[in-house]
């Protein structure tokens, strides 16, 4: 019997996971018997997103294993317990904990150290680095406790790469924060004089105070020990609660050093392409590394081919590591920073082509050779173009549009983007894996990967930083398309039409229902099955939009439309997670009666209802049960309340601001145009919910550039904003006209969205929708504004139609007799209350019963309920 | 060929929807109190939830009401639909399916709800 190799690893970090992942990919895990001893007490994360942190991701997310990835793979993994020792003699480590293990092959993956700067305080309370998830909570912490008792100042010392995102990390929590760089710029690695200037324009504006050309001296500390604020070189100082070092990194070679291993001058485990060190045992990757180009390199993307270079070599293949760009793509505070190939221009020869609007913060240079190819560049404010020309540098191909033309703003001359065909397959398109185009291509034609999930898990492309997942989007979409596959846009297994496809299919042939659509229309195998959860709320909606045109009902309760509504259309109401419902009473543009309010209040009493102010300036009434929901919504009915759409497609709110009537600074009253635009769109169906916002003057406190459509208040009038959105991929709305009159907005408004409602996909957002425009903005204004394919008048009549036909959904509900039957519990047991809605009380309201979801079988509800909606008495009178 | 009939009032009104529980068949509900495509929930006396359904050609199918992901009793508001032949409801919460006929869950083999038997009588 042979035992397996043992191959130890020291350091888990980033690099180190690669390490692991490309063995277990090979599938030489099984080969060999590794082992990972680990300094911090967490296994490997995510550090170039650390930063994450504070907009919420938590340290679990940041983890870059799957669950069980240690177990699948054999991989002994050891967290909390450093090496201290290596005896190369013996070939055996020792830990802190005084554990000693033997290894066949030890990989030293130790990272690097926050280099603080030698001066005096630097260890007072109050100092820290930036590196760890351990440091992100110390600051945290330190800083709250910073803004309640002391000044609320944060510094950060070091401009670069990390001193910036950690200044907008104290930012982020809400310190005042200033940044000291011993250079006469920001980012001097990345960027040149130009670059610096706009970057420190757009990071000035964002309230950080930079300071360049300025060395610390010192740190000055309280009689306790803490930080108080630092002096400068040039003799000036500033008072400061909490201080960032963030001057650069140095390799973690002191294990290697102590065995007697070789490292540089400046630091780093010397290795040579093999990364290997002298030891042939013993091979060093990553950012401890100093590599055979004479490099430590302080980017992933390097460490990630070290790993898989020694990943290779331990299953018997050969593999090596010479040297790496050093491109790097950066969102700074919202700045894209972006710094390629050749930047300053050092090749003999090199010419440069400058862009600079220092007003607007955006700095753009490209380095060509005199033939015009291309060698590197700097984008500062706009690094749109970042994806598609740093493959192109160095590969000494001539740029196939003038540079002059790439660095000139979209507007200013033709607009230029280079597509996917420009590129040469040589060219890397994935710089964090290394993936060049004709990988790409091969894993399209070669592997048959026919979407861009299938192309990442395939080549890795994409799934680093994910700065190049739109490249690979359009060039996975280009080889499809000429290697002749169809890709099947269809809406779902019954029709092979878009959304937008069936809008016209029902607005020219009129027919008003599912039934006939997909007996028409459906694809062949589906036309006689029933549809499905997607086509069904789909055609409701379009039908339910078209209705005036189609001479049907455009109640969402009648006839097929019945069967077609999503539930929460059917029940005119938000399902919860134990099955009770919301009930969201409009409140156009937030404005409220006192009067109406406390109906609201006395409905949610009587009811024993959960009481929340939601995020869109109304009011959520929770735990309703089927069979109360015509109750209530007579209640509401009679107070002047009507439906707020909360759970259809469908407009949601229109927020304001209280504007000119109260507030010192608005220049128009935007709370009653608001509600004039609430109360126009209500009511109408769309491919995904529409929100809007009016904002009384420029400081924009109802956060109208959020929305769908935006309107902010301008002396001369309105300007429209078009395509915002919140959630989960933020977008600030565009400007698309401006000084509007109230009928010049309300006419454009009403195009844009009959517009939309006409050409968007199925739960395609504004925001989506126009990113996906052929055109663009451009194109959209060229359409809505200028009438270039001449239907505006058709939008507007669209519109016309919906504004005189609306009618309030749970006002007419209440007048039907056979709509009202469904809203009960149990088809055999009407009045019957669901005995599985049951509730909690917390915090003086009711919440649900977790027990009874939780259950595992039934018979918890053949005991009496504790506490049920309506009869719940949580607060003492 | 003629396309499916949706209109509920066709259907003979005197129809009862009954179900197979426990060896006997229980009266559910007037066949015209089912819309197709949509789903009715029914109590049973031990306190057990069933979600009745119908579909476009008339039949009715029964499963158990509580949608084992989330432990919720909500299936019979959920949206029906066929692919492949099968015909499923897809929950309203996360609007995973289930087989009518079988209960089987399309997403995910290990999980089923109760399926039962049901008529028009
Ligand atoms: C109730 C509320 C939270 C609250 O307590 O404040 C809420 C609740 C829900 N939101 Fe929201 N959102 C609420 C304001 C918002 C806002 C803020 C706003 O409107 O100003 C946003 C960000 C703005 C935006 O949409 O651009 C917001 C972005 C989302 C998103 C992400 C949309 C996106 O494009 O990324 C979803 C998911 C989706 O729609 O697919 C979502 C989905 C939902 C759903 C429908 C999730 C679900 O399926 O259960 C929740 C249903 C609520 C219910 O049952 O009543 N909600 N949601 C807010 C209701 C506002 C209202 O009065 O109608
Ligand atoms: C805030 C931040 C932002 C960044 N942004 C980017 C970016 O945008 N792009 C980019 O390319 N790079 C970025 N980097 C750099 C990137 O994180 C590093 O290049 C990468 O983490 C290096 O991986 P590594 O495995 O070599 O080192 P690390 O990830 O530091 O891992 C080394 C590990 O070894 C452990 N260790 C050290 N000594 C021992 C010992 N004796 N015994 C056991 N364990 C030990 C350490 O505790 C650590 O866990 C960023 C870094 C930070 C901090
Ligand atoms: S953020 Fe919105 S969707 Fe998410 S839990 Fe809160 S209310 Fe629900
Ligand atoms: S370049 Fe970072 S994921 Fe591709």
């Amino acid at each position: 019997m042979t035992t397996k190799p043992t191959v130890l690893l020291v350091g888990y970090g980033m690099v180190g996971h690669r390490f692991l992942e490309a063995l277990a990919e090979s599938g030489a895990t099984q080969r060999l018997q590794l082992t990972v001893l680990a300094e911090e007490p967490r296994p490997a994360y995510d550090r170039v997103h650390l930063t994450s942190y504070f907009s919420g991701t938590s340290a679990e997310e940041l983890l870059l294993a799957e669950d069980g990835f240690a177990e699948k793979h054999g991989i002994d993994v050891r967290l909390g317990d450093p090496v201290t020792a290596i005896d190369r003699e013996a070939r055996t480590v020792t830990t802190r904990a005084g554990h000693v293990l033997g290894y066949d092959t030890l990989v030293l993956a130790t990272g690097s150290y926050p280099f603080v700067p030698p001066v005096e305080g630097k260890d007072a309370e109050g100092c820290f680095v930036y590196r760890t998830i351990e440091d992100l909570h110390a600051i945290e912490a330190y800083a709250q406790q910073a803004k309640s008792t002391g000044r609320g100042v944060g510094a950060v010392v070091g401009g670069g790469l990390l001193g910036l995102e950690a200044a907008g990390a104290l930012k982020g929590l809400g310190l005042e924060t200033h940044v000291i760089e011993f250079a006469p710029r920001l980012m001097p690695v990345q960027v040149d004089d130009g670059g610096g200037a706009a970057l420190r324009r757009t990071i000035e504006d964002m309230g950080v105070v930079v300071h360049t050309g300025i060395g610390t001296r010192t740190i000055t500390v309280s009689d306790g020990g803490t930080a108080t604020g630092m002096t400068f070189t040039d003799g000036s100082d500033l008072a400061a609660d909490l201080v960032v070092f963030s001057a650069g990194v140095r390799p973690r070679d002191d294990l290697a050093r102590s065995s007697g291993l070789p490292v540089g001058e400046r630091g780093g485990i010397v290795v040579d392409a093999q990364c290997r060190t002298e030891d042939p045992a013993v091979y060093a990757i990553g950012e401890c590394a100093l590599a055979v180009d004479g490099r430590v390199y302080g980017l992933v993307a390097p460490g990630y081919a070290m790993a898989e270079a020694v990943a290779a070599q331990l299953n018997q293949q050969s593999g090596s590591f010479t040297g790496a760009d050093l491109s790097t793509k950066l969102k700074l505070l919202g700045v894209d920073v972006a710094s390629f190939g050749d930047a300053f221009g050092a090749t003999p020869g090199a010419l440069d082509v400058v862009y600079s609007d220092s007003r607007a913060g955006v700095y753009k240079k490209l380095v060509v050779t005199a033939e015009g190819a291309l060698l590197g560049g700097i984008l500062v404010g706009d690094a749109e173009a970042y994806m598609s020309l740093r493959p192109l540098a160095g590969t000494g191909t001539p740029l196939p549009v003038s540079p002059e033309a790439l660095v000139l703003p979209a507007g200013l001359g033709a607009p230029v983007s280079l597509g996917g065909s420009a590129l040469p397959d040589d060219a890397v398109v994935c710089n964090c894996h290394n993936v060049t185009k004709g990988e790409i291509r091969a894993a399209v034609t070669e592997h048959s990967c026919a979407s861009v999930p299938e192309v990442k898990k395939c080549t890795r492309a994409g799934t680093g930083c994910g700065s190049c997942v739109k490249l690979l989007g359009t060039l996975v979409d280009e080889e499809l398309e000429a290697s002749g596959v169809v890709v099947d846009k269809g809406l779902c297994p019954c029709f092979a039409h878009t959304r937008t496809e069936l809008y016209e299919i029902v607005r020219v042939t009129r027919i008003p229902t599912h039934a006939r659509l997909l007996a028409e229309h459906g694809r062949p195998e589906a036309r006689d099955g029933e549809g499905c959860e997607v086509c069904k709320p789909t055609a409701a909606s379009i039908i339910a939009s078209l209705a005036p045109e189609l001479d049907a009902s455009g109640h969402i309760l009648d006839g097929e439309q019945a069967a077609l509504q999503d539930s929460n259309d059917h029940f005119l109401a938000n399902i919860q997670r134990n099955g009770s419902y919301s009930v969201v009473p409009r409140i156009p543009g937030g404005e409220i009666t006192p009067d109406k309010l406390i109906v609201i209040g006395e409905v949610a009493r009587d009811f024993g209802l959960y009481t929340k102010i939601t995020g869109g300036q109304r009011i959520d009434l929770f735990g309703a049960t089927v069979d109360q929901l015509p109750q209530i919504w007579s209640r509401l009915v009679d107070a002047g309340f009507e439906s707020g759409h909360a759970y259809g497609k469908a407009l949601r709110t229109v927020k304001s601001c209280v504007g000119s009537t109260w507030c010192r600074y608005g220049v128009q009253d935007s709370v009653a145009m608001a509600i004039q635009l609430e109360l126009r769109y209500r009511g109408l169906r769309s491919p995904h919910k529409l929100k809007s916002a009016v904002s009384g003057c420029a400081r924009e406190c109802a956060e109208a550039r959020g929305k769908d459509f935006g309107v902010i208040a301008t002396a001369e009038g309105w300007n429209l904003y078009v395509g915002g959105n919140g959630g989960a991929t933020p977008r600030h709305a565009d400007l698309l006209a401006k000084d509007l009159t109230d009928d010049e907005l309300i006419r454009l408004i009403d195009r844009y969205l009959m517009f939309y409602v006409r050409t968007a996909d199925r739960l395609e957002r504004t925001s989506a929708w126009l990113d996906r425009m052929e055109g663009g903005l451009e194109h959209l204004r060229q359409v809505i504004v200028e009438d270039s394919l001449g239907i505006c008048a058709e939008l507007e009549e669209l519109m016309a139609h919906h504004v005189t036909d609306y009618q309030d959904e749970w006002a007419a509900t209440l007048r039907d007799p056979a709509r009202l039957a469904r809203f009960t519990s149990f088809v055999n047991a009407p009045g019957v209350p669901d005995p599985s809605v049951r509730f909690v009380a917390e915090r003086d309201q009711i919440r649900p019963d977790l027990n009874v979801l939780t259950a595992e079988d039934e018979e918890i509800l053949a005991m009496p309920a504790l506490i049920a909606g309506p009869l719940l008495e949580v607060r003492s009178r | 060929m003629t396309a499916p009939t949706m209109d509920p009032a066709a259907l003979d009104l005197t129809t009862r929807v009954e179900i197979l529980v426990n060896g006997a068949w229980i009266p559910v509900c007037d066949a015209s109190l089912l819309v197709p495509g949509r789903g009715v929930a029914v109590l049973l006396p031990d306190g057990r939830q069933v979600a009745v359904f119908s579909d476009r050609h008339g039949r009715v199918h029964a499963i158990g009401n509580r949608d084992p992901f989330t432990g919720a009793f909500v299936l019979s508001r959920g949206l029906t639909g066929s692919a492949g032949g099968r015909l499923y409801v897809a929950s309203p919460l996360l609007k995973q399916r289930f087989d009518l006929t079988t209960g089987e869950c399309l997403e995910d083999d290990s999980v089923s709800v109760p399926a039962y038997s049901a008529r028009t009588n």
